[in-house]
């Protein structure tokens, strides 16, 4: 194990699989002379040559679908969409082309295809640019969705998706990518579709992905010292999603909250809640609870920004309600 | 000698002519059977036809060879046939069955048969021209220029050129040097829309100057200028990795597709298509230079029409896909698609018990 940041997991793993894969390149704005946005492919350029790191013109659309055509080849694309906002321009390629290509071809065509992209509020970015778009995509049977909140998860989930033989979304987030956290060394390759128990607990279920997977982690620390014993599921992947997990755990807690950065309607949470019913009705001692973020376009202002999305105070309050007991 | 169409036939190897003349025969009684399949409910959904785009089709289909990749939009019918599919199986996918091209997933817009390197007909407008440029792009990582190096041919309409994606596509391949011909099929109609109400440039190849991308415009009703437009565009992508934008204008000669009674065209419109049906032309083209003697058009047009029965036959034998493979091949590996909230469903965690 080695300590570093979830951006270093992106940069290394990365360099790790151009290195052992030739038909791995990276494809994408500002990857290669620029660095990347956020750095993600700094060093990469100079190192694998503009064959492998391909800069290209603004031109979402255009560079998804080319990356589409060159998995169709047998190629293993990465690429990078500077944010989850500018995939909206890429839609049509993503969900009509990627998604459906092997399904329409009856098995012939394989698309082993990854698109990296941020996601998330909280940067004062305002309305466009602060975003959780990824059920857009967990929605769509044919496309895979991870979300690593941890820096072990940014190296075995990204891993896992660039030899993954589906399109995989891998979703990074920007408040995250400065966290850090211990990596295992050497080859390390997550489950895609598998949640992970981040923390046991016996009195109410947590449920979150990415940067809510964190925040509800940290909230359930802190309730050990209220005597509240909190179990965190971070879903690490939104489709194939783990209703396995969801379920158990909460046969064994008999309550549920679930956290996400995103809108509330029709989000992983409405999805989760039903599943919970479904799978764990009988069990369950109190409605299932969620935390979401406003749903208003995220706003410019700090103040408006902060009370839009939710925190450790909101998810807290939402917990204790969920045991029955008052504001803290 | 020099006929009326412009091309020098003596040139011509006639075992060639006469079998881009089956080609045609074949397609417009494919198309023909098709459109009355469709009218007695045999087949679903969309249905575009390549009627009186035989020679568009078999000109382009003859400059490609065996390692060159098509992508198609979803009038695509004839390309298949051309590119080698049988016809059987192109109809049954047409029916939905289980023997289908796409084994019944795609239906009449998704033939995909890519060991013959048709890589798809693309339901959505535009879908595969991005597609098609990452295909090039993969020919290009993988190898240098050389006359025996594969290209891509991408097939696309005269409303296509209008879309974002076309020209997002054409500056990529132009700026990166991809070896990729595309091909707009300009049947002068996008739906009921004619080209000079949607093109600022209605001279649809120049568009191609923006990307500094060498093109042409061609007679679409002439087999052997689309075929030697598409041959020297192929090469030059083979050999200088340099994209080409061709242009092809044709006709088609029923509505967009088979439910379209085409009442936009007026009686001008349809007299000319008839004068201008690119199959009797050609037809009489090698008749009158003594290549083809009217016993063996004659042949080749009942041949055509027995080799459509046979694949009506075919697909009608043909089983519906079995519904327990309705989750098959949407994904690779195994992934938790299955999941529907029914009782029973392969879900543990989910379900009623």
């Amino acid at each position: 194990m080695t300590v570093i940041s979830y951006r270093q997991a992106l940069h290394d793993t990365l360099r790790a699989e151009l290195q052992r894969d030739e038909n791995v390149f990276l494809i994408g704005e500002e990857i290669g002379v620029f660095e990347g946005s956020y750095k993600i492919t700094a060093g990469l350029l100079a190192e694998f040559g503009p064959r492998r790191v391909r800069d290209t013109p603004i031109c979402e659309e255009g560079f998804t679908g080319v990356a589409i055509g060159a998995a169709m080849m047998g190629l293993r694309p990465v690429v990078e969409i500077m944010t989850i906002n500018f995939s909206l321009l890429a839609i049509d390629q993503i969900v009509n082309n990627a998604a459906k290509l092997r399904s329409l071809s009856g098995g012939q065509v394989s698309v082993p295809l990854v698109i990296r992209t941020p996601g998330g509020g909280g940067q004062q970015l305002s309305a466009t640019h602060s975003q959780n778009l990824e059920v857009f995509y967990a929605h769509v049977p044919g496309l895979k969705v991870v979300a690593p909140a941890t820096c072990a998860d940014a190296k075995g989930l990204l891993t896992a998706a660039i030899r993954d033989d589906d399109p995989v979304l891998v979703l990074e987030n920007l408040a995250l990518y400065n966290t850090k956290g211990e990596v295992p060394d050497g080859e390390h390759v997550a489950e895609i579709g598998r949640a992970a128990v981040l923390k046991p607990g016996r009195d109410v279920t947590i449920v979150g992905y990415s940067r809510a997977a964190v925040i509800a982690l940290d909230v359930a620390r802190r309730l050990e010292d209220d005597g509240i014993s909190a179990e965190v599921i971070d879903l690490r992947s939104l489709r194939p999603l783990d209703r396995d997990t969801v379920c158990a755990s909460v046969r064994k807690t008999s309550r549920a909250v679930i956290v996400e950065d995103d809108w509330l309607s029709y989000g992983t949470g409405a999805e989760l809640a039903a599943t919970i019913q479904e799978g764990a009705f009988d069990y369950l001692d109190a409605p299932v609870r969620r935390v979401a973020a406003a749903e208003v376009p995220l706003p410019y202002a700090k103040p408006l920004e902060l009370a839009a999305l939710p925190d450790a105070r909101a998810i807290t309050r939402v917990i204790r309600e969920s045991l029955g007991g008052t504001d803290a | 000698m020099t006929d009326q169409a412009g091309t020098d036939l003596t040139r011509e190897d006639p075992a060639a002519l006469r079998e881009y003349y089956r080609q045609m025969a074949l397609i417009r009684a494919f198309e023909l059977r098709a459109a009355e399949m469709y009218t007695r409910a045999r087949i679903g959904g969309y249905c575009h036809l390549n009627l009186g785009e035989e020679a568009t089709v078999v000109g382009l289909t003859a400059a490609l060879r065996d390692e060159d990749y098509l992508f198609a939009t979803y009038r695509e019918h004839g390309y298949a046939l051309a590119r080698g599919a049988d016809p059987g199986r192109v109809m049954a996918e047409l029916f939905g069955r289980a023997d289908g091209l796409s084994r019944g997933r795609g239906g009449s817009m998704h033939l995909f048969d890519p060991k013959i390197r048709l890589m798809g007909g693309y339901g959505i407008v535009g879908g595969q021209i991005p597609l098609a440029t990452g295909a090039a792009f993969a020919l290009a990582y993988r190898g240098g220029p050389a006359p025996d190096a594969s290209a891509v041919m991408c097939l696309l309409g005269d409303a296509t050129t209008n879309i974002g994606a076309f020209h997002e596509s054409l500056n990529l391949a132009a700026l990166w040097r991809l070896p990729v011909v595309y091909v707009i099929v300009n049947n002068q109609l996008g739906m009921g829309t004619p080209v000079e109400a949607a093109a600022a440039e209605p001279e649809l190849w120049k568009r191609g100057c923006s990307y500094r991308m060498p093109g042409q415009r061609v007679d679409g009703n002439d087999v052997l200028a689309v075929r030697d437009a598409a041959r020297a565009a192929l090469d030059r992508a083979r050999v200088e990795h340099q994209p080409t934008l061709l242009e092809a204008v044709s006709y088609r000669l029923r509505g967009h597709s088979v439910v379209d009674p085409a009442r936009y065209r007026t009686a001008e419109d349809t007299e000319r298509l008839r004068r201008e049906d690119p199959l009797p032309a050609f037809r009489s083209r090698l008749i009158s230079a003594g290549i083809l003697a009217e016993e063996n058009a004659a042949q080749i047009d009942a041949e055509a029409d027995k080799a459509v029965a046979a694949a009506v036959d075919f697909a009608d034998a043909s089983p519906a896909p079995d519904v327990a493979t309705l989750f098959d091949h949407v994904y690779a590996t195994p992934a938790a698609s299955v999941y529907r909230g029914l009782s029973g469903d392969p879900v543990s965690g989910g379900g009623p018990a």
